[in-house]
């Protein structure tokens, strides 16, 4: 009894655990090496792109900064240039800003409702033709920027030529051809159709995905429950059990539609859009930053930005995020 | 249960009721792909056809012209476009080889690891799929230039490496590759980089697939590295110079140009995502934020 009482506080005594620690350690410490190895790359990259370019235009947002002087601290404690935005830019005010608004809320919402709408309808028919309808809707979402403007701009071409203005005066509708990307009153409507033209990308792939994969089961038990129509079953069906698949279409909705702010440019081929039309703020940044080059200016518009899709994102976490 | 509906997700057979489904999806598929097929038919026109008023929705005598005129086309200084077309293909593939091998390496780490900040990374990285690159070009630019890689392939590459929205994918899918089957495999005495590439690797082949589409579309289509980080035109690239192709050459001739530039643009892109589509959809499966 002695002995074994002995030999326990002995196997328990710090001398022997550090002995024992440093005995195992090799192994642990390979592994624990590997890890750090598996995720340095990633680590280092992502930090160096994207942490620090979000921190480095919190910090210039703070100064003035034309790209070749360090910068200065601004004005008004370094707030000068959030007060100039909010005060004085009247571009910002009077163009940018609603225009950003009118144009997110319109293809944020509006294209995510579009693509959980077709991903539905897809769902309810065949494996087949479903296949090639879902790549038919998709199609658009890859075409990426530039190839977006070839085809808009030969398809809006501002003179007669151009195919909706030649289908417009051969129906009596116009009589002579607009330049509708030139022009202030159509440019804005046409980004909007464009954009969600192109928002069937990978948000709606995966509600299409995370509606097939519902299990048929749950339909069942719900109708016996009660549900009596398609609408009471998408509602209290099918998005419950598939939020996880709606907060990502949702955020995916969220950054495709203020990425695709370069559409204006790339449509009327020039910054700043004709009678700033369609200036969003994506554009904005642009114009300051590298044609004016006042960085610190920019940077704070950046800032901006950057807290309007995190609020709108809080929102698509609140609606479909899970609550533990 | 006549009413019952719910069966019908995902229906096995033809069945009536879903002949309104392909009312409404069959007319708007068609007008998804009408612009496309404007433009298609718009890079096999003849002169004469581009210049044709009212023009006409499909070619009728279609010709090669269009590709000839832009293969012989040159840039402003003299760069021909079959360089650009090169420059495309060697920072594309250099570009998703890398990404799948990065993403690949954390996604494992991120998934069957412990170590610290662990839970921290995987939410930091969530939060950036809300990044907009464009929003802080600027601070960007000044990293690029601050390591020196302005004028460089590299430029083309680096910066885009860490993909959030691809790592996140990545390790979704890994998650759901049994523990017991790396620990066996650790048994066995194989080390982190075989198990990466004689198991995990080659079960996420669905997620690595859509990882390199993605990355494929990101980069392929990508102006902004030859906009911004390379003044040297010859290291520029192929979407590059279609945009300043397409935005210079005004009128019909060269909107010829600019629609078979366009066409080859877009092929590889559609040629890669049906190759890869049932890929594709298996990894959607478990694309949801949690």
């Amino acid at each position: 009894m002695a002995l074994e009482t002995l030999l326990t506080r002995i196997s328990d005594s710090k001398v022997v655990k550090a002995f024992r620690s440093r005995v195992r350690r090799p192994d642990v410490d390979k592994d624990k090496a590997s890890t750090a190895l598996l995720l340095t790359p990633y680590v280092a990259l992502f930090s160096l792109f994207i942490v620090i370019p979000v921190v480095a235009a919190i910090g210039l947002s703070f100064t003035y900064f034309n790209g070749i002087q360090t910068p200065a601290v601004a004005k008004m404690f370094g707030l000068y240039n959030y007060v100039m935005i909010l005060t004085q830019d009247e571009v910002f005010l009077r163009y940018v800003l609603p225009n950003t608004l009118k144009y997110a809320i319109i293809t944020g919402p509006g294209g995510y409702a579009l693509s959980f709408l077709m991903a539905w309808m897809l769902s309810q028919i065949q494996a087949k033709p479903r296949k090639w309808i879902a790549l038919a809707l998709y199609t658009p979402s890859m075409l990426g920027g530039v190839l977006i403007g070839v085809i808009f701009r030969t398809l809006f071409s501002g003179d007669k030529s151009g195919y909706i203005n030649a289908v417009l005066l051969d129906m009596g509708l116009i009589n002579v051809p607009t330049d509708f990307l030139q022009s202030g009153d159509y440019l804005m409507q046409i980004m909007i159709f464009v954009t969600l033209w192109s928002s069937m990308g990978i948000g709606f792939l995966s509600m299409l995905a995370g509606i097939l994969n519902i299990n048929k089961e749950m339909y069942e038990a719900a109708y016996i429950d009660g549900i009596k129509n398609r609408m009471q079953e998408i509602f209290y069906i099918t998005i419950p059990s598939m939020k996880p698949q709606m907060l990502f279409g949702a955020v995916m909705a969220i950054v495709g539609a203020f990425n695709a702010g370069g559409i204006g440019v790339a449509l009327s081929g020039s910054n700043p859009t004709p009678q700033y039309a369609g200036q969003l703020i994506v554009n904005h940044i642009d114009d300051y930053g590298f044609i004016r080059y006042e960085m610190g200016y920019a940077a704070a518009l950046s800032v901006i930005l950057l807290v309007v899709i995190l609020l709108f994102s809080r929102v698509a976490y609140a609606l479909f995020g899970e609550r533990d | 249960m006549s009413n019952f509906l719910g069966t019908q997700i995902a229906p096995k057979s033809f069945h009536p009721s879903q002949l309104k489904f392909y009312a409404l999806l069959v007319p708007i598929s068609v007008f998804m792909i009408l612009p496309l097929v404007y433009v298609i038919g718009q890079a096999f026109k003849p002169l004469s056809e581009l210049f044709l008023f009212p023009p006409r929705f499909i070619v009728s005598n279609p010709t090669l012209d269009n590709f000839a005129r832009l293969f012989r086309t040159a840039s402003g200084t003299g760069v021909p476009m079959t360089r650009y077309l090169f420059n495309s293909l060697v920072v594309t593939s250099i570009t998703i080889f890398a990404t799948l091998l990065i993403t690949l390496m954390t996604g494992y780490a991120l998934s069957k690891k412990k170590f610290k900040l662990k839970k921290a990374l995987f939410q930091i990285n969530q939060t950036a799929l809300m990044f907009v690159a464009t929003a802080v070009a600027i601070p960007r630019y000044l990293v690029v230039t601050g390591l020196g890689m302005t004028n460089s392939f590299a430029a083309h590459v680096i910066p885009y490496l860490a993909m959030p929205v691809g790592l996140f994918l990545v390790k979704q899918f890994i998650d759901q590759v049994p523990d017991e089957l790396i620990e066996a495999a650790k048994i066995d005495g194989a080390n982190d980089w075989h198990i990466l590439t004689k198991i995990v690797g080659p079960l996420v082949k669905p997620a690595l697939a859509t990882v390199a589409i993605l990355s494929f579309q990101m980069i392929w289509n990508s102006t902004e590295s030859s906009n911004i980080y390379v003044i040297d035109e010859t290291k520029k690239t192929f979407a590059f110079y279609m945009n300043t192709l397409t935005s210079s050459s005004a009128g019909p001739a060269g909107a010829g140009i600019a629609a078979a530039a366009g066409l080859l643009m877009f092929l590889p892109n559609l040629a890669i995502f049906i190759f890869m589509q049932s890929n594709v959809m298996d990894t959607m499966s478990h694309s949801g934020i949690k």
